[in-house]
């Protein structure tokens, strides 16, 4: 893949003592078609994949092409979710299933969910099904409230990646409470990364901008009228968001300082 | 004899593998993972395990998802 628009001076993002060079983590759920979800995909210029783990169709056509075959773990580093989990109990199934299917690939998304209309985090359940997953081996990438101290203990407990949520999964609202996102990114040395709630490219800049290590999405392309374009959009906002906090932006000031010199004028 | 398929009753003959039901579905050389009764089966012990009835088994593979 291409490095040309990043700085040099940028270190690669480094989760599990994995280097990637994208910093956009993206889902493969809520696409037209499989066909859509490899072109979008390959325009997002992610690295990182996540996808579900469900039961396979009995009964109906098995040469259907899969999702594995346009998304393939040689190319991609599959990350599978526990999405629809309630329990840590139900989560951790999915993980060791997960490892099964992946040939023993031990890097998994865990979210335990704890509410139907908000989707918001278990962090109880999430906290239980965390402690067993890395026991077992797993390499935790937890998604969670927008909580400085639950964050730390995810971290003290031996997650990789600690990833909170900017606004309700799906929503589209964008980051409600940058101050809290903020804060975990100064707090953690473990890399954050914005999962859920981003709505189009200016939130995903703005999540950078607050120096987070990447940002994880899904609907927010694959529900855009154009998908693709988004994909392509929302590579171009991570990559600016990212060059933007690493150049350092100018301090907000009241009032009004001139761009062009004072001294030298003619009239 | 039955199992449960992935929540279904499903008719398989005594003795029959992991393996040949893998077959029977046409999912041989897919991606999938197995689980029976909650435990995880690896897939080299596909050929080596028999149902005897009654198992609950699930067959999952990788759908979108974010």
């Amino acid at each position: 893949m291409s490095n040309k628009s990043h700085s040099p001076a940028d270190a690669p993002l480094v989760i599990a003592g994995v280097e990637y060079r994208s910093r956009l983590l993206v889902g493969t759920g809520k696409y037209r078609d499989l066909e859509e979800t490899r072109e979008a995909t390959e325009a997002s210029g992610a690295e990182i994949v996540t996808v579900a783990i469900r039961r396979s169709n009995i009964g109906q056509n098995p040469d259907e092409p899969s999702l594995l075959e346009v998304i393939p773990p040689d190319r991609y580093t599959i990350l599978p979710n526990t999405a629809g989990c309630y329990t840590a109990e139900d989560a951790v199934r999915t993980c060791r299933l997960a490892r099964e299917l992946l040939d023993g690939h031990d890097l998994v998304k865990l979210e335990v969910l704890g509410d139907e209309k908000t989707l918001f985090p278990d962090v109880l359940q999430t906290l239980e099904a965390a402690e067993t997953l890395i026991k077992e081996g797993f390499k935790v990438m937890v998604y969670t409230n927008d909580d400085l101290i639950i964050a730390k203990r995810f971290e003290q407990m031996g997650c990789v990646a600690v990833m909170p949520l900017a606004a309700p999964i799906g929503s589209g609202l964008g980051i409600r409470n940058p101050y809290n996102i903020l804060s975990i990114v100064e707090e953690l040395e473990v890399p954050v990364l914005v999962d859920a709630g981003v709505g189009t490219a200016s939130d995903a800049a703005v999540a950078m901008e607050l120096g987070c290590d990447g940002v994880l999405m899904n609907t927010a392309i694959a529900g855009a009228q154009q998908p693709v374009l988004m994909a392509s959009a929302m590579k171009k906002a991570v990559e600016a968001g990212r060059q933007a906090w690493l150049a350092g932006r100018i301090p907000r000031k009241r009032f009004a300082s001139a761009s062009s010199p004072l001294s030298g004028t003619f009239f | 004899m039955n199992i449960i398929l992935n929540g279904e009753p499903y008719e398989l003959a005594s003795g029959t593998t992991v393996s040949q039901l893998v077959e029977r579905l046409g999912l041989a050389g897919k991606r999938l993972a197995i689980e029976i009764d909650r435990e995880i089966v690896p897939r080299s012990a596909y050929g080596k395990i028999c149902f005897r009835g009654g198992e609950r088994v699930e067959i999952v593979h990788a759908i979108g998802g974010g």
